[in-house]
């Protein structure tokens, strides 16, 4: 293992180190989001403190945030977050880089030592843009551009391994208990209008860092606690697009969907719902004709993208938050609200011990989303997720 | 003449002790095997003429009978057996083809019963039917890659879909080589339980044009009964080009089979025989197929599903990729195990491949072109039981067809000698003294239960994995480990060991 500083401390070296992905590891969780609807920014306190009472829900293999709005000095930039098993790797991924991407700035994004945080890999941050060149020889659409590069350093650049690409926002991520993690990411110095934190109980012992939640592509994340029994259906059908699930985990898969729906396809982000935790046909039998044809006709198209067993949600992007369980609820989720604050989370107390006095609190039924989108447009980074609702 | 070396397959045994002489076996033996000798006043029977179909078992008042092999035994020969010896005196006396009936019964390696089911415990908790709701329906048809919304409504309709209650269908079984009253049973189930049932070749029989609505209407190499009051009955149309029983081979009706109702059905001369060609003869080539597809379609203004039927061969996933690619919005696809009235003993024993390899790779070639989603995969081939469609459907089936498993919940005993056209149970003959023995009604009830318990059963198994969706299965082979078997076949199943 190799500390921060690129000098190898055999000490800390771990059980297991490969990457995760060699096989299935079923996870139990907690999660929690937060978005202030004006768009005004909290410090990462809040979301710490949230997810920190939840802290049975996990056990200490694998913890992380994500936060929008924490870079406004380069919100048209791609803030890339790596890992790296060492300086070999970084500087054949940085070289990489140079070739395809014009870098404002790099280094590594500042840690303090806590305890209970042991075997950290490089952590290293690039604000970067495609260069144009590399666009017209790629004759690629900018996002589409930055996925391909993203999924190659992953796949092909041994050692190396992005865990956030969006614009304006980024994911911290470990393996350590989420409390542990947000103060080792130094997160109480970053204010961001949306959090999203998670807490992970996974039922093996995976050592790798690039294994926690958040699950990022471009600006959308996904905490996730759930395991899907329809995992192998999801994936061999995303698999038909391009996607390739390295990782193994539900979370990934929860992330391709959503961008596949709503980033390439265009849909509304109340369709893309609809597949991932579709109503039942008798539900849809007893609704107007205009509503049920559009309803059975997701339910055809996108019959493999139906998320099926337990989950609870939190999705993030630039413009908002949105929850979801199972159409069963099988997991639980819990929302409040309080002026322009939305809370979701696994467990009420988690709410309250940052929101005392919620004005309200309600849980979600199965498949019934919790969205929270952004009251003005703000300065979007990303051609935002055609999203069009606002339930609140 | 030389002398027939025959000698018989079973043994009657008659148990004289009961035996009341009643003659109902007589009465109901179409092969006469049962005789009245009227001078002694008893009843007697004759082993050579026993296919072993318990018909007589079955009805019999008192008891009295039973059926076993025939205990003739050659000398021990592991090479030389029994069967192959006496085909060999057979041709010697006829210098004809071996017919035989219903599907390979060879012991090969069934490979539905080397694959094992997953099941929740604790990381996720288990769905109990009784008390959740578990949904099997499924849509057969082209699925488009996205849909598009404006305004909440629809921008485009989607391509016609046939919609499915439980992922079961009927498989093609022509009026001529089954009765009328079989066909009658299986679209009355079909109707009850919101599926559908396939005409085979033969034709629509006027009496089913009410139930169009659940018939898939096949168009066969001798397009037999084909017009366009027949196309636009049916609710899909189905280009049959080959089947699991017989790959590459055609079909024969005797003419004796044909008579007046089948002959107004195939539209062909009483008496004649039914000749179907080994290929479509305008289908030479895969661009061929796609004119037929679009003929097809044309035909009906683009209102049907159109399915292409195959038997399942040795290069069946490029085949099938060639189908999807020719338009087709189902590709249904006959395992080696298949069933059929009548076909040759060497062809349905030794041609075809197993289909629950033939499913897995056409499965994966259409997900690694990207071309699996626009069209639905129907699979056939000895479906025995619920499970091995929820093991068809993890390996990325949307539906299967039963054919045997439907006849024989009307009754057959699977003795297979459909081609004699002497089915005592009503199924497979024309003969009006035998076909009046299946009532159309109570047909109907015993396949619709069949397709009840099996939904339950489905739905249990589907609850026990944590899913309640048949969609989730689909091509979820996670859900399926294999036992017994090598790594190049796990390797094509595309499933773990179990244990992994």
């Amino acid at each position: 293992m190799v500390g921060n500083d690129g000098w190898a401390r055999p000490w800390e070296l771990q059980g297991n180190h490969r990457r995760e992905g060699s096989k299935r590891i079923p996870s139990g969780c907690a999660i929690a989001g937060m978005i202030n609807r004006k768009g005004r920014t909290m410090s990462g306190v809040d979301a710490i403190q949230s997810i920190a009472l939840m802290h049975d829900r996990s056990n200490g293999l694998g913890g992380g945030f994500a936060a929008y709005g924490i870079y406004p000095e380069f919100p048209e930039h791609y803030a890339f977050h790596l890992f790296f098993d060492d300086h070999k790797a970084r500087e054949q991924t940085e070289s990489f880089l140079n070739q395809h991407f014009n870098i404002e700035l790099g280094g590594p994004i500042p840690t303090r030592k806590v305890v209970g945080i042991s075997g950290a890999p490089l952590i290293w941050r690039y604000f970067a843009k495609p260069k144009l060149e590399q666009l017209r020889v790629a004759e690629m659409k900018e996002d589409d551009f930055v996925v391909n590069m993203v999924m190659f350093i992953n796949e092909r650049l041994d050692g190396a391994y992005v865990f956030s690409s969006g614009k304006n926002m980024g994911a911290f991520k470990g393996v350590g208990y989420p409390e542990d993690i947000g103060e080792f990411y130094r997160l109480d110095e970053y204010r961001g209008y949306i959090w999203t934190a998670h807490g992970r109980f996974p039922t093996n012992t995976p050592g790798w860092w690039g294994g926690a939640h958040p699950f990022t592509l471009l600006d959308l994340s996904v905490v996730h606690n759930g395991e899907i029994s329809s995992y192998g259906a999801n994936r061999r059908f995303l698999e038909m697009f391009g996607y390739r699930c390295t990782l193994q985990t539900d979370t990934e898969v929860m992330t391709y969907i959503f961008d596949l729906l709503l980033r390439r396809q265009g849909l509304p982000l109340e369709t893309a719902v609809k597949a991932v935790a579709a109503p039942f046909w008798s539900t849809i039998a007893r609704m107007p004709q205009a509503q049920r044809e559009v309803l059975t006709a997701i339910r055809t198209v996108y019959s493999s993208l139906l998320v099926n067993g337990p989950f609870s949600i939190v999705l993030g992007s630039s413009q908002g938050i949105m929850a979801l369980n199972d159409r069963v609820k099988l997991r639980p989720l819990v929302a409040a609200t309080k002026g322009d604050l939305l809370y979701v989370a696994s467990e009420e107390s988690a709410i309250r011990e940052i929101c005392p006095k919620p004005e309200r609190v309600w849980s979600p039924r199965g498949g019934e989303p919790v969205i929270g989108m952004l009251e003005d447009a703000m300065p979007k980074a990303v051609p935002a997720p055609p999203v069009t609702v606002c339930h609140l | 003449m030389s002398l027939s070396m025959a000698t018989p397959a079973f043994l009657i045994e008659r148990n004289l002790d009961r035996c009341i002489h009643c003659q109902v076996c007589v009465r109901q033996c179409a092969n006469e095997a049962h005789g009245y000798d009227h001078e002694e006043q008893r009843v007697y029977s004759d082993d050579m003429r026993c296919v072993n179909c318990h018909r007589c078992v079955v009805l019999c008042p008192t008891r009295a009978l039973s059926v076993r092999q025939f205990p003739l035994e050659f000398r021990a020969n592991a090479n030389w057996t029994a069967e192959v010896i006496h085909n060999i005196y057979l041709q010697a006396a006829t210098g004809g083809i071996l017919l035989t009936g219903m599907g390979n019964d060879r012991p090969y390696p069934i490979y539905w019963d080397h694959m094992l089911i997953n099941a929740s415990q604790v990381t996720n908790p288990s769905i109990d039917p009784l008390r959740e709701p578990m949904e099997l329906k499924t849509f057969l048809g082209r699925k488009p890659e996205k849909i598009v919304i404006e305004n909440g409504r629809l921008k485009e309709a989607l391509p016609p879909q046939l919609e499915l209650e439980l992922p079961v269908m009927f498989s093609a079984m022509s009026f001529g080589s089954i009765s009328l009253n079989a066909m009658k049973s299986l679209a009355l189930a079909a109707e009850a339980e919101g599926t559908y049932y396939n005409t085979g070749e033969g034709g629509l029989h006027k009496d089913l044009y009410p139930l169009g609505h659940r018939t898939i209407v096949q168009v066969a190499s001798g397009r037999f009964g084909v017009h366009p009051d027949y196309l636009a009955a049916g609710a899909a149309i189905e280009i049959k080009i080959g089947q699991g029983a017989k790959p590459g081979i055609g079909g024969h009706l005797p003419g004796e089979k044909v008579g007046r109702e089948v002959s107004e059905t195939r539209m062909i001369p009483e008496g004649t025989d039914a000749l179907s060609p080994a290929p479509h003869h305008d289908i030479y080539s895969i661009e061929d197929l796609r004119q037929l597809i679009y003929s097809l379609k044309e035909a009906t203004n683009y209102s049907k599903p159109v399915s292409v039927k195959i038997a399942a061969v040795h290069n069946v996933a490029a085949i099938a990729s060639g189908i999807a690619r020719a338009g087709a919005d189902i590709i249904a696809i006959d395992g080696y195990r298949g069933g059929t009235g009548a076909t040759p003993l060497r062809t349905r024993d030794h041609v075809g491949i197993p289909i629950e390899f033939a499913l897995a790779a056409v499965d994966s070639r259409l997900r690694d072109e990207g071309i699996r989603n626009q069209v639905s995969l129907v699979v056939a081939g000895s479906i025995r039981h619920s499970a091995d469609i929820v093991k068809a459907v993890a390996l990325g089936a949307d539906a299967v067809y039963i054919g045997s498993a439907a006849l024989i919940a009307l009754g057959c005993h699977m003795c297979q000698k459909c081609y004699t056209g002497k089915c005592n149970w009503g199924i497979a003959t024309q003969d009006p003294n035998l076909t009046k023995r299946l009532n159309p009604e109570i047909g109907a009830k015993r396949a619709a239960n069949l397709l009840k318990a099996w939904k339950h059963e489905i739905k249990e198994m589907l609850g026990g994995m944590g899913i309640n969706a048949l969609e989730s299965l689909r091509g979820n082979r996670l859900m399926l480990r294999g036992i017994g078997l090598t790594d190049r076949e796990l390797n094509i199943l595309g499933i773990k060991a179990a244990g992994e």
